[in-house]
């Protein structure tokens, strides 16, 4: 009867695998066949996040040797503060870059979310004293952005009208809101001291450490508890060797950097007056990792982040399993609205105050290149939360890098350009490469 | 092969369907059925039918007359989701697989089991498809981990139909399934197709190709011009008789003349 391939079947049966002939058989079983597997599919042209890395190694290279202010405690800390809006933006843009839709919206809702917030926590006059307080008035705001993308949504589902032109719309209409909340040419000071803290305040040398044991910890504990799992039920799993190795690199990443960022004891600006502070590990770095561990976990282990990648793959497939594709749509665009939201609550946090260009300039263009950049791809179905802030690493780097040169606006937008096209070549190519390999 | 089912009742059974839409009458008064443990072919040519016959099945639209059986009850099928719950599925000609997903989510797409509060248990799905596909003895995949793109078109064929069949499904219908197929894969297929009715659910084949029909079926049921024609034993009609049917077997009505 089974007459087509009875090779793995017989493989299986001799090695005494249980009823799991299909995955057993073709998992590597040590650590030199999963390198070579690795290496294969490489050559195949699934690159990974290689690229980015690659190129983040050359940034670091080239700028280091032109000025060597670039690889400081300092700059790296400024570093993780000045890519912090952007980067909370384009997690929101990978979500709908995943559907294989756009959101052109995401600079100005932002701004609309942080104005919001600043005109909420003004402060009153003696008699009347505000009636918000930073937990009230944060929450509020980013229930604004939350229904802000909630209305693009239902406009986009319910006329079936391209995302591209509905999110125009907004860019346009959300900036006129912004224009007549402040006022021509006004500038609104944000003076709460918790929300002022999001972005200008870091935790002790020793919280820092703290927090990187728990979560290197986290992460060794939890590898090793899905691996007993998958083990458990004969599953493949990788080699213990390979996830030793995966562990450890990750642990010395993450402690490394609170080292450096704890070596940053500077003199610094702190409302008007020069003091000296010891900084360390950014609050707003904490945010952002926390945001990336919760929405990498509702995009890859829960079913409405399968039902994205499902969408973005083949809608129509997606609709005849019973997905509800025209909800789950609607929902992607409250998350991106959402988190272009905390996006703006960062960048007024970290200015200090909103103003008339809140939300403009390179804002939106870089929150999408960041995902893109990353490796999110255009055309849907195919990227991780991750991606946001490894390209968001890149653009900030570039322009940090440039920044302490001296390097002119011009040339810097014209290097983040050609980045941004060096990242989609690379993308098409290794793409091609993979369709004609015929492995994913 | 095909086993000895002639004195069973039916799983399925049609009694004077008809379909009309607009001035065109895609169906009129079809009987049709399909047997536990047997493959029952559809063929006929462009706009004999086929199609409308299978959809109604399937509950994309209601027939305008005519009766289901199932199980020997009468049953009135109205949307999808009615035709499921009786254990009926189709895989549909373009298979409706996502490319950029794998294997085991592919196979469990919309029905997905999550382990309290709400992550995905990976394991216990990966497991049920690896089953699923032994069962089926689908042995040339080489990991339910990749990725559905980087499959061959009779992988994919092999996934579609094993998804149909993981969900206690009693009737599988299957649309062109060897239409884009190479010769040893189309070989593959009908071989699965064979192993579904071994396994003791009713198949209904639908194919435009004849000696994949022959190689598969056990009985064959001939649509002209909407209407049924004849009911053929594969074992006991020949390639000619079946495609002297098709193409001018007698009906009792003349579209337009009455």
């Amino acid at each position: 009867m089974s007459n087509t391939s009875d090779i793995v079947n017989d493989a299986a049966a001799t090695t005494g695998t249980r009823r799991t002939t299909l995955a057993a058989d073709a998992s590597p079983q040590s650590a030199a066949e999963y390198v070579r597997a690795a290496l294969k599919r490489m050559r195949g042209g699934d690159l990974g996040p290689l690229p980015i890395i690659f190129g983040l190694v050359l940034i670091v290279i080239i700028f280091q040797s032109l000025n060597d202010k670039f690889l400081t405690p300092h700059n790296f800390v400024n570093l993780i503060v000045q890519m912090a809006g952007v980067t909370a933006i384009a997690y929101g843009v990978v979500f709908v870059l995943l559907l294989g839709e756009i959101d052109l919206s995401v600079g100005y809702v932002s701004a609309v979310v942080g104005v919001s917030l600043v005109v909420m926590l003004r402060p009153g006059s003696v008699d009347s004293p505000t009636m918000f307080v930073w937990y009230t008035a944060l929450p509020i705001a980013l229930l604004i952005g939350a229904a802000i993308g909630i209305l693009h949504g239902l406009i986009i589902t319910t006329f079936q009208v391209p995302s591209f032109v509905v999110t125009l719309a907004g860019l346009l209409a959300w900036n006129g809101v912004v224009l007549a909340v402040i006022g021509e040419g006004g500038t609104l000071i944000l003076q709460d001291q918790t929300i002022l803290g999001v972005a200008n305040s870091y935790l002790p040398p020793e919280w820092g450490w703290i927090a990187a044991v728990a979560v290197v910890a986290w992460f060794g504990i939890g590898t090793y508890l899905r691996t007993r799992a998958r083990r458990k039920k004969g599953l493949h799993t990788t080699p213990i060797s390979v996830t030793v190795v995966q562990v450890v690199a990750f642990a010395f990443v993450i402690l490394f950097a609170v080292y450096v960022v704890n070596q940053d004891i500077v003199c610094h600006t702190v409302s008007d007056q020069n003091v000296c502070v010891q900084r360390g590990v950014p609050v707003v770095g904490v945010i952002l990792l926390l945001l990336l561990v919760s929405l990498t976990f509702l995009t890859e282990r829960t079913r409405f982040g399968r039902y994205i990648y499902a969408i973005g793959g083949n809608k129509e497939a997606a609709r005849r399993a019973g997905i509800k594709v025209e909800r789950t749509r609607v929902l992607v665009f409250m998350l991106s609205s959402l988190l272009a939201g905390v996006g703006g609550v960062i960048l007024a946090s970290r200015l200090r105050s909103v103003d008339t260009n809140a939300g403009g300039g390179q804002l939106l263009l870089n929150s999408i290149a960041s995902a893109v950049i990353g490796g999110a791809s255009l055309f849907g179905g195919r990227g991780k939360i991750s991606n946001a802030l490894l390209g968001a690493l890149v653009i900030a780097s570039v322009e940090n890098g440039m920044g302490l040169l001296n390097i002119s606006d011009a040339a810097q937008f014209i290097v983040t350009g050609l980045v941004l096209l060096a990242a989609v070549i690379v993308d098409a190519l290794s793409r091609r490469r993979l369709a004609q390999s015929g492995v994913a | 092969m095909a086993q000895e089912n002639s004195s069973t009742q039916p799983l399925l059974q049609l009694k004077g369907v008809s379909k009309h839409f607009g001035a065109v009458q895609a169906l009129s008064k079809v009987d049709f059925e399909a047997k536990v443990g047997e493959v029952m072919a559809l063929v006929g040519d462009n706009g004999a039918g086929k199609s409308t016959l299978i959809k109604g099945i399937a509950g994309i639209y209601s027939f305008d007359e005519g009766e289901i059986y199932f199980d020997s009850k009468l049953v009135h099928i109205h949307n999808p989701r009615d035709s499921a719950a009786l254990g009926i599925e189709v895989v549909y000609q373009d298979l409706a697989l996502a490319d950029n997903l794998d294997v085991v989510a592919n196979m469990f797409l919309g029905r997905e089991r999550v382990r309290p509060p709400f992550s995905l248990d990976e394991g216990s799905m990966e497991l049920s498809s690896i089953e699923t596909l032994n069962s089926l003895s689908v042995t040339t995949l080489r990991s339910v981990r990749q990725t559905v793109a980087g499959l061959s078109g009779g992988q994919r064929q092999a996934v579609a139909v094993a998804k149909a069949v993981m969900w206690n499904s009693r009737l599988v219908i299957l649309d062109e399934p060897t239409a884009a197929l190479g010769v040893a894969q189309t070989r593959q297929v009908l071989d699965l197709v064979r192993r579904l009715a071994d396994r003791g659910l009713a198949v209904v084949l639908i194919s435009h190709n004849l000696h994949d029909v022959f190689e598969a079926a056990d009985r064959i049921t001939v649509l002209r011009l909407g209407q049924n024609v004849k009911v053929y034993s594969a074992k006991q009609t020949t390639q000619q008789e079946v495609v002297h049917a098709i193409t001018a077997g007698t009906l009792q009505s003349v579209p337009g003349m009455n």
